[in-house]
């Protein structure tokens, strides 16, 4: 049995759903060989400590640690004073500058503990120096949860498709434009009662102009870039236009025609822009999922598609890297 | 260039072959062949319709040729916009001079606008554009779209573009 001591850092809904994903697959993973202990979770209001691995019971009621923190340790002095080996980073994302999750990557890479997150922020602003940070201390930093959610796309590419050359990857990769797209084509509703019901639905965020701008999307295209094209690109390299401008008579006329049209980010080309997609093509999925088309040398092209988002959604990514970390000796290395 | 061929073939055995040796004979790459056996001309010939890629030059040799051969060679021609592309539109599409965006792809030579559908709501409220463009060939289409991508900008236009799956 292979015993790991993990911290949890940021607790919104997706730091919920990997509290919740570690509770419930307790046995399976113990089954694997493996024993995940959570000994730390964290947010903005301190930290719940437990040397045996954290209560999902007692804390998954609790919108934030406030009233069940045991310690008020936050942040980078969490990290570098808490005995675990695996951080894992679900702080909210910020694309300008990275923080606060970047400076926590950092203090974790820094001090030896792999990283598995699904904060795209920190790798948007800096992968090259947050990778050569990981490579120089002996540490994985991963990051499936990133792009498409729990859509298999970087561990595809990575491991299942590993060698074939990848001449790029299209598709979509935000369930709120996607959502308010199918919307606006299935009931001719314009672009601002669509907005209206996704955020009713909790779909969108108050201010959606993250989604909606295609900033997310563009997020998404550099971190794909960087990590699996060996691009060094930054956000303002790609070329970005959102949703906003897309009327429902240009979707029906586009329907008319065989065409839906997508919010479609593209790596190599670095663009984000809303697109004519054949109707029946494989990555004109609806609602909110996202898809991606991965154009191969030696497999032709690969579709895949799924929930781009979700709180259990995104923590069964994370899980999963988590797991590949470990699995890794065992099963990929070439001896 | 890519031509297009119709023939008549006599109904009897050999004759495509025959209809082929000129175009082999002059380096035609064969891009298709179609063997119309159903619908025989009332003088009892059978239509088949060749599309080559050749040298222009060619052409009357092989015409000249596929004639000695007994095979007679109803049309042959340039198949000039043998590429398509479908894009929309969207903004004040007519305000800012449809007829001006259209000219623009249809002055290159190599591009033409041929098939249009509009969809109006509200005055001052922003209209969209179908609009199938054929050129000459996937360099042209290329051209074409980045004509429309300048005017878009310069009249403030959304060009949504299809996606290029096969372009990589």
């Amino acid at each position: 049995m292979r015993d790991v001591k993990v911290s949890l850092v940021g607790y919104g809904i997706v730091g919920h759903g990997v509290v919740d994903a570690l509770s419930r697959k307790k046995a399976m993973l113990r089954d694997m060989g493996l024993n995940l202990k959570l000994v730390s979770v964290t947010d903005h209001t301190g930290t719940v400590l437990a040397e045996d691995g954290v209560d999902a019971n007692k804390i998954l009621g609790e919108r934030t640690l406030e009233n069940v923190a045991t310690s008020g340790m936050k942040g980078k002095e969490a990290i570098s004073a808490i005995d675990s080996e695996l951080v894992i980073e679900v702080t909210p994302t910020n694309i300008v500058h990275g923080q606060p999750g970047l400076g926590h990557m950092e203090a974790a890479l820094s001090s030896g503990k792999h990283v598995v997150t699904s904060n795209k922020g920190p790798l948007v602003v800096s992968y090259s120096h947050l990778k050569k940070l990981a490579e120089d201390n002996g540490v994985m930093l991963k990051f499936e949860a990133t792009v498409g959610g729990t859509m298999p796309l970087i561990s595809l590419v990575e491991r299942t498709l590993v060698g074939n050359s990848i001449s790029g990857i299209q598709g979509i990769f935000n369930g709120t434009c996607n959502y308010i797209l199918t919307r606006m084509t299935e009931e001719g509703i314009p672009y601002t009662h669509a907005l209206s019901e996704a955020q009713d639905l909790g779909i969108a965020e108050a201010d959606p102009s993250y989604d909606v701008e295609g900033v997310d999307t563009a997020g998404k295209v550099v971190i794909l870039a960087n990590s699996l094209f060996n691009m060094d690109v930054k956000y303002s390299d790609v070329d970005v236009t959102g949703i906003t401008g897309v009327t429902p008579e240009a979707l029906a006329l586009a329907k008319k025609k065989g065409y839906a049209i997508k919010l479609i980010g593209d790596v190599p080309a670095l663009t984000v822009r809303p697109t004519l997609v054949p109707l029946g093509s494989p990555i004109a999925v609806s609602g909110t999922l996202n898809s991606a088309a991965i154009y191969t040398d030696l497999s032709g092209t690969i579709t895949v598609t799924g929930l781009g988002a979700g709180s259990i959604e995104t923590a069964s990514a994370i899980l999963t890297d988590v797991i590949s970390i470990y699995r890794t000796k065992k099963i990929d290395a070439i001896f | 260039m890519r031509l297009s061929m119709d023939l008549e073939l006599q109904d009897i055995p050999g004759q495509l072959l025959l209809a082929l040796q000129p175009l082999r004979d002059n380096k035609a790459n064969i891009i298709s062949v179609v063997h119309h056996r159903d619908r025989k001309t009332p003088r009892g010939m059978i239509p088949v319709r060749f599309v080559v890629e050749m040298d222009r030059n060619k052409i009357d040799t092989v015409k000249e040729e596929l004639k000695k051969c007994g095979v007679s060679v109803v049309r042959a021609g340039e198949d000039r916009l043998i590429e398509s592309v479908s894009v929309v539109l969207v903004g004040h599409v007519l305000d800012s001079d449809l007829g001006d965006t259209i000219d623009r792809i249809d002055t290159t030579g190599y591009a033409e606008v041929m098939d249009l559908s509009l969809s109006m709501t509200g005055i001052n409220e922003p209209s969209s554009a179908y609009l199938k463009i054929r050129a000459t060939g996937k360099a042209e289409i290329q051209k074409a779209l980045s004509i429309l991508r300048e005017v878009g900008k310069e009249k403030q236009l959304l060009v949504i573009e299809p996606i290029e799956m096969e372009a990589i």
